[in-house]
């Protein structure tokens, strides 16, 4: 079996023992969902119901504020409680509350779609814009956007991100071996829209399984090619698994459009389907639940607007010493302070660590051994980047490149002397992209 | 309710620390140490004692002053002392150790801004300065087979073409020939760089290309005599620079293309030294000017940037 990768990167521990063999179950239905207009790149939605009004799960609740922005669906059926602002991520965000009726009543406009063969690729791609959906690996990036690239931009591939590099986390992986077929009719949708003859499917070597059936679903169409990746971090960062896949390298500051690419996660691809067949928004998806933190870690089919505290709940509770709770995974995920926030389409997981395993080492001086410069996917040298940000000399930081960072982790992470490598770069970065915007 | 810590991504790290890997450096140090011991006995442990201590007593001492932490723990002054000792003869007196010790921690580390911020290696530099002030002491090699003080290093039988008169291969490896009383045996030195490499501690580059273009720069200038070209990299301080010395993250280049023109010009420079310089050694010369040329190597040999932003 080849085995395809990219330069540079680290080995981190998978973790994914905890979750991986363990079936999707839905999680309970929480009394009351909080939907946040917020959770997608672009602009809000607005809301479209006001307080008392009753609705039904799949019912359009926000509207897309622009055209880089997504729809918002409802999660389950009731009334609205009331419609309230809430700081989620230091950003202040329009959140709709929802209490639930328990009675899972659909709306009227969910429902099987007939003549879907007779659907032509832009026919799919509004759908695509009416269903609201955003890239479901962790960025939020409104399909449909993707999927219009400019005219002199033809794209020639498509690639689906099966990689799930991220330790510990296995909704994906899940997802592969569930939903397999979905998953291909997904693609096949996608691929129409932008009418591409050839699709990639990347997966890490460390999810066998997957690749088994993933490549069972895709053998009646040529046209789509299961790649087996190197499970090494950052394998599924846009970027590294576009390299590994075409050997195309994104420009620096442009899109995969720019090299004719489009990639898409794998649970946006399924979400493109219960879409297109069966009417059905984006309401739910998998998320992880897990770490050393947790009672019993799982793979929950969750709501969105489920609060975190339900979902830690389901899984029978908080350990005595859990110490760190993370939105995403360990590597690029968000701490946050409590559990009071709701999730959104982007939450496939839920990490929380045990006192043990939340320690950092101290930050000790820069030995100058390289390893961040080994490890940077970039070919940064994060090392001078972060020196001479933390010196506060954003002129000589811009030198390094700060804006090329995907802010991926993997020098911080590999920092024997623990230095705050990508915090300090993030910040240089920011520093850069503002003052170009002035200019 | 706010009970969860905050920090900024990534939430795990890797197990390595500074003070794990300057142990590791000291494990593969211990092959070496302990024959030093064995082939000079109790006058090479009191000088390695002395010159550790003394090493780690003005690190201390420094940050004091200096109202820093101090971080004698992450054990790289340990690694100076015991590296700067490996590198004296068994005749230097103990105050040279300590001597070396104080000028190596001193100027060439604290003063630059401590671990990571200095341009050359702080125990090399120690050598040299020792050998530059005192000539007569750091040449008063022991043959450890005679116990007798010798000064007729294979180095210097090279030097002088006495071919003949030189050690055998496997003497040579073995380090029963004089030399510094770390630098003599090149199969305890191996040992300890291959478990360097082993546990990622350094990585091939350097040590495999210096020791590869001393050989092959000695086979060129010498005749074209593989016998003498394996002699010369294996006496010396060809290996205990190679793999310990230029090595040393500070003062070598950060990333790979860089430590190939170093350890490539290091090994270059030790052969045209040995060759037509004064000394009859010229790894430490070779090794320390590459030091200084490495901000410049980092710089016309940083790595591409994916998605080529130049
Ligand atoms: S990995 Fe850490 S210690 Fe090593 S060069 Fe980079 S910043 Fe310095
Ligand atoms: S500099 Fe940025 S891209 Fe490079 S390793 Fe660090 S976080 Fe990743």
């Amino acid at each position: 079996m080849e085995v395809k990768s990219f330069k540079g990167g680290v080995h981190v521990p998978h973790s994914k023992g905890l979750t991986e063999a363990k079936e999707t179950v839905v999680c309970s239905p929480p009394a009351s969902v909080f939907i946040s207009m917020r959770q997608h790149i672009g602009a809000p939605a607005k809301p479209v119901v006001a307080p008392k009004d009753s609705v039904k799960k799949g019912q359009l609740i926000g509207e897309a504020g622009g055209f880089v922005s997504a729809n918002i669906h409802s999660s389950v059926s009731g009334t609205v409680k009331k419609i309230h602002t809430m700081k989620i991520m230091g950003l202040d965000t329009t959140v709709i509350q929802i209490d639930n009726d328990f009675e899972e009543t659909w709306h009227e406009s969910v429902k099987p779609r007939s003549g879907i063969d007779q659907l032509s690729g832009s026919d799919i791609k509004n759908l695509i814009m009416e269903a609201g959906i955003v890239g479901m690996g962790g960025a939020g990036f409104p399909l449909h956007v993707k999927l219009s690239p400019p005219e002199n931009k033809p794209i020639d591939t498509f690639i689906v991100n099966g990689t799930e590099c991220e330790p510990y986390l296995t909704c994906d992986h899940r997802l592969m071996l569930e939903e397999s077929d979905q998953i291909i009719q997904g693609l096949l949708f996608m691929m129409k829209t932008v009418s591409v003859k050839k699709a990639y499917i990347g997966i890490e070597v460390n999810k066998p399984d997957a690749i088994e059936v993933m490549k069972n679903a895709a053998a009646p169409y040529d046209s789509i090619e299961v790649v087996p990746l190197a499970a090494k971090y950052p394998q599924g960062g846009e970027k590294q698994l576009i390299y590994a896949c075409t050997k195309r390298e994104v420009p620096s500051g442009g899109l995969p459009a720019d090299i004719g690419v489009v990639v898409a996660n794998v649970a946006t691809t399924k979400a493109v389907a219960d879409y297109v067949v069966m009417g059905q928004p984006v309401t739910e998806r998998v998320c992880t639940v897990t770490g050393s933190g947790i009672t019993t870690p799982k793979n929950l089919l969750i709501k969105v607007g489920t609060p975190l505290q339900h979902l830690i709940d389901e899984c029978d509770g908080l350990t005595a010493d859990s110490a760190k709770l993370i939105m995403g995974g360990p590597m690029m995920g968000n701490a946050v302070a409590s559990a009071s926030f709701p999730s959104t389409k982007t939450t496939g997981g839920l990490l929380i660590l045990n006192l043990a395993d939340a320690k950092i080492g101290e930050t000790t001086a820069c030995i100058k051994c390289g390893r961040c410069v080994t490890a940077c996917p970039m070919g940064l040298q994060p090392v001078y980047i972060s020196q001479y940000s933390l010196r506060d000399r954003m002129d000589l930081a811009e030198k390094y490149h700060p804006v090329d960072c995907i802010e991926c982790g993997s020098c911080s992470f590999i920092c024997p002397a623990n230095r705050p490598l990508v915090h300090s770069i993030r910040v240089a970065k920011r520093h850069v992209m503002e003052n170009r915007r002035k200019v | 309710m706010e009970r969860f810590k905050v920090t900024s991504s990534p939430h795990i790290r890797d197990v390595d620390s500074v003070t794990r890997l300057m142990g590791d450096v000291l494990l593969a140090l211990l092959p070496a140490t302990a024959l030093a011991v064995y082939l000079y006995g109790l006058r090479a442990l009191l000088l390695i004692v002395v010159t550790v201590l003394a090493a780690v007593a003005t690190e201390a001492v420094c940050q004091k002053l200096r109202k820093q932490t101090i971080t004698i723990n992450d054990l790289s002054a340990v690694v100076t002392g015991l590296l700067l000792a490996l590198n004296l003869p068994a005749g230097a007196p103990l105050w040279m150790g300590a001597l070396g010790s104080i000028f190596a921690i001193f100027i060439v580390k604290q003063v630059f801004g401590g671990l990571g911020e200095n341009f050359m290696n702080p125990a090399l530099a120690a050598r040299v300065f020792l050998a530059v002030s005192y000539p007569k002491l750091m040449g008063q090699y022991f043959d450890p087979a005679t116990d007798a003080l010798s000064s007729a290093t294979p180095l210097a039988l090279l030097k002088e073409g006495q071919m003949s008169e030189m050690p055998s291969m496997f003497d040579s490896f073995l380090g029963t020939v004089s030399g510094s009383i770390g630098e003599s045996s090149a199969a305890a030195l191996l040992i300890g760089g291959l478990y360097l490499l082993f546990r990622k501690v350094i990585t091939w580059e350097i040590p495999v290309l210096f020791i590869g273009t001393v050989f092959v720069g000695t086979f060129l200038l010498y005749g074209f005599d593989a016998q003498v070209a394996l002699l010369a990299i294996l006496s010396g301080g060809v290996f205990l620079g190679g793999f310990f010395m230029a090595t040393d993250y500070a003062t070598s280049p950060i990333h790979f293309n860089g430590r190939i023109v170093f350890a490539l010009g290091a090994g270059l420079l030790t052969v045209l030294i040995r060759r037509f310089g004064a000394y009859p050694e010229g790894v430490m010369f070779a090794i320390l000017l590459m030091n200084a040329f490495t901000p410049a190597i980092e710089k016309f040999t940083a790595p591409k940037i994916f998605g080529g932003a130049k």
